[in-house]
């Protein structure tokens, strides 16, 4: 069981997780933190997966950077629309 | 190929330009860019053309970006199949780029054009890319810019909406990326060229659950029952231009996808999953038509029929086989619907702000009113209903001979089904129409240049029937 | 969503996270093909470091689809917002002295971080990402230590930092299309473009990131 193993069963564990939350969560902010964890679950599975017999691979990680500042901006909408939705009831301030 | 030939050749221009006037639009200010877009779009349409006569006359090319080539470089692949869409997507949207200036010179916006540039960049990149982690990134771009035409605007149905259709695309998103995970892990490659021949008949477990995971995040974006809880509200409730370009052309780009990813990398795997997926197709035909007959309000209508419509591209899985004819049938259904859904949306628009109401009911009396605007919504419906000589009809016929071909005549059933349904659901609109006015009613002139553009759209999808013999020889021809 | 669903939901995810392990454990070891052609053509690639060399030239295009990302949400925000109404006060938070003084002091260290991170990103981790990130933190600190308002409505300037990065890239990208392909470096020049490529790139990073919090700062006001 190699340290690259490791990573990509945990990233496989984040995603379940994350992806059962998205599902059943109801409150916005809970299902946006549950899809960073699919996210980031997805991007450990990448590089630990590709690394699983101990040597380094740049690719995966070029696209995990790739894939981190997606996510980030995804995030950054989400929560916006999120804030928007909440602030809605209260009128705008 | 000569400095001036590579200067010249329309594939990167097709990228390199939408992201340029979108990123000028921004920079020209709150509600500006709206030229910039016309004319960009006409300079793109034109690319677009020369790219499909290279293709007819050359085959299929490639574009290694970068110069250095998959598996190290990102490839780009012009194929009939990307052609076409390409097509699709720049012949839809350049009169919906006339009919939202007029638009928007009646209801105010701050980001439209920047959006919708990215937006037809994203959809540009997606056809033409043939890299699975490059088509993650273009699948982001094009959820940010759907999800940001949708919340344009601010009003708390339409961000609601937009939250929603954002949860469901990132969730969708994160399983496709765990699914390219998979794939790199097994075969070291992302390129779609290159992992076609790795993947043979018999691919291990992570191989399966790869394509699953990617097939069902795919499946999700194309609001396929029973994923189409989204769609209708995000599509039902924003701006009729943005609605237009949504059902026309966002939930097409991630059918395409799915039809790549079935046909190029994984054929046996697709081959299991096709009798699910006919199944949900025909499901949503029938759920989404009822759904449509049974809703008061135009857009909500209109967006119902979009959740019906995409089901009939689902039957074609089932029938995948040599002769081609299911393929020829989908594609030539994703176009024509493409340009009805854009022209009747765009319809729906026009009688919105007539009337000022956005009910079936206010509808009394606006035949008088707006006639080219009642025509194109026809004319989109013929489409619909699948009647000839439209590309609708052209669409279902070859699906009919498909499915007669493999014997498997329940899905004749449901085709015809599906027609008489939408036709349902048109006559109520136009019945409606075509009422006497009440007394008190009050119509507000709308720009003609948006209800022309209603009917370009319309009659688009109609002439593609009459044409649709050069479609097919793109799609022959082109094939990689 | 009651109880019997929230179950068959979180059972299904078990499900599938048992079946992705046991696919993970089955797969053999990798062969090695893709770094070795990394390593291979690093030399052409005009930068010493792998990762910088796959992101910033081997897969550049997939980085330039980012940018478009980022600037992307940040459009998104603003068109979420409502309309031109009301005045809305930018939030201003009256930091104490200890943080006014400490982000006075931190600030033009990590602007000098920064640099050093996009110049360090030819040779060892590093480059226009992380600068930018760093960047937008001196940003959001010196808004929380009440030194920099939260973004309205933004000017011309700031659009134009925004959008900059990105039209810059695009310009070398089409530029080079003489070469042959889109984004295809001349070798002995590629070094020099990807440096300019991520200067522009660290400044619009650096203020999208910004601007991803201090837009939402803007129509906040305090919780």
């Amino acid at each position: 069981m190699t340290p690259g193993l490791i990573y990509a069963l945990a990233g496989v564990a984040l995603f379940v997780l994350g992806l059962a939350g998205v599902v059943v969560l109801n409150q916005a902010l809970r299902r946006i933190l549950a899809f960073n964890l699919m996210g980031s679950g997805a991007f450990l599975t990448l590089v630990g997966l590709a690394q699983r017999d101990g040597g380094v691979d740049p690719v995966p990680q070029a696209m995990v950077l790739t894939g981190i500042v997606v996510a980030v901006a995804a995030t950054a909408l989400a929560l916006a629309l999120a804030r928007r939705l909440a602030q809605g009831g209260h009128g705008d301030g | 190929m000569g400095m001036a030939e590579a200067f010249l050749d329309p594939l990167p221009w097709l990228i390199v330009l939408p992201l340029a006037w979108a990123a000028l639009a921004f920079l020209g200010g709150p509600g500006r860019g709206g030229h910039l877009a016309v004319t960009g779009l006409v300079v793109q349409l034109a690319l677009a053309l020369a790219l499909a006569g290279q293709v007819l006359e050359n085959g299929a090319r490639t574009h290694a970006v970068g110069g250095w080539g998959a598996p190290l470089g990102i490839d780009l692949l012009a194929d009939g199949l990307a052609v076409a869409m390409l097509l699709l997507a720049q012949v839809v949207a350049l009169p919906l780029a006339v009919y939202a200036r007029a638009y928007f010179s009646e209801v105010a916006q701050t980001a439209f054009w920047p959006l919708a540039g990215f937006l037809i960049a994203a959809l540009n990149a997606l056809f033409l890319s043939a890299d699975l982690f490059n088509l993650y990134v273009t699948l982001e771009l094009l959820s940010l810019a759907a999800v940001g035409l949708v919340a344009l605007g601010g009003k708390p149905m339409q961000v609601a909406a937009a939250l929603r259709y954002l949860l469901v695309s990132l969730t969708a998103s994160a399983a496709y990326l765990m699914g390219v995970a998979l794939i790199y892990g097994t075969y070291g490659t992302v390129s779609i060229a290159t992992l076609a021949p790795l993947i043979g008949a018999d691919p291990p477990l992570a191989a399966w659950l790869a394509a699953g995971l990617m097939l069902t995040g795919l499946l999700a974006k194309t609001a396929l029952f029973p994923f189409h809880f989204w769609l209708p509200p995000a599509h039902g409730g924003a701006a009729a231009p943005v609605s237009a370009l949504l059902s026309a052309l966002v939930v097409k780009a991630s059918f395409y996808l799915v039809l790549r990813l079935a046909l190029d990398v994984f054929p046996a795997l697709a081959a299991h999953a096709a009798p699910i997926l006919g199944v949900l197709g025909a499901a949503a035909i029938l759920w989404g038509s009822w759904q449509a007959l049974r809703t008061p309000h135009i857009k909500m209508l209109v967006a119902w029929s979009t959740v019906a419509q995409l089901g009939y591209l689902f039957l074609v899985f089932p029938l995948l086989a040599p002769d081609g004819l299911a393929l020829q049938a989908g594609v030539m259904q994703a176009i024509a619907h493409g340009l009805a859904k854009a022209a009747m949306f765009a319809a729906a628009g026009v009688l919105m702000l007539a009337t000022g109401r956005d009910t079936l009911a206010g509808l009394a009396g606006v035949a008088g009113r707006v006639p080219v605007t009642l025509f194109a919504f026809g004319l989109a419906g013929v489409t619909l209903m699948g009647l000839p000589p439209s590309g609708g009809f052209l669409a279902k016929w070859l699906l009919i001979e498909a499915a007669l071909s493999h014997g498997q005549w329940p899905w004749v059933v449901v085709v015809i089904g599906g027609g008489l349904l939408a036709a349902a659901y048109v006559f109520k609109v136009l019945r409606q129409a075509f009422l006497l006015a009440p007394e008190d009613s009050h119509f507000h002139p709308v720009p003609r240049s948006m209800e022309w553009a209603a009917f370009v759209l319309a009659a688009a999808s109609v002439v593609l029937g009459l044409r649709g013999v050069e479609l097919m020889a793109l799609l022959a021809k082109g094939a990689a | 969503m009651n109880t019997a669903v929230r179950l068959g939901v979180i059972l299904s995810a078990l499900a599938l996270g048992a079946a992705l392990a046991s696919a993970i454990l089955d797969l053999p070891m990798p062969g090695r093909e893709l770094p070795g052609a990394v390593v291979a053509n690093l030399a052409d690639s005009g930068v010493a470091h792998p990762v910088t060399a796959v992101l910033l030239n081997f897969r550049g295009y997939d980085t330039l689809l980012e940018v478009a990302v980022l600037l992307l949400a940040l459009l998104g925000i603003w068109a979420a917002s409502p309309g031109q109404g009301g005045a809305v006060a930018s939030a201003v938070y009256p930091a104490g002295p200890v943080l006014q003084t400490l982000a006075r002091l931190a600030v033009p260290l990590m602007i000098l971080t920064a640099g050093y991170l996009l110049w360090a990103g030819a040779h060892r981790p590093g480059g226009a990402f992380q600068a930018g990130a760093v960047l937008a933190a001196a940003a959001v600190l010196l808004h929380l230590a009440g030194l920099l308002p939260a973004w309205a409505s933004p000017g011309f300037l700031l659009r134009l930092g925004l959008v900059g990065g990105l039209l810059a890239f695009l310009a070398v990208a089409a530029a080079v299309l003489g070469q042959g392909a889109l984004l295809r470096y001349p070798a002995d020049h590629a070094g020099a473009l990807i440096l300019l490529i991520e200067a522009g790139l660290t400044i619009s990073l650096g203020l999208i990131l910004a601007g991803l919090f201090l837009v939402l700062a803007h129509r906040g006001g305090r919780p």
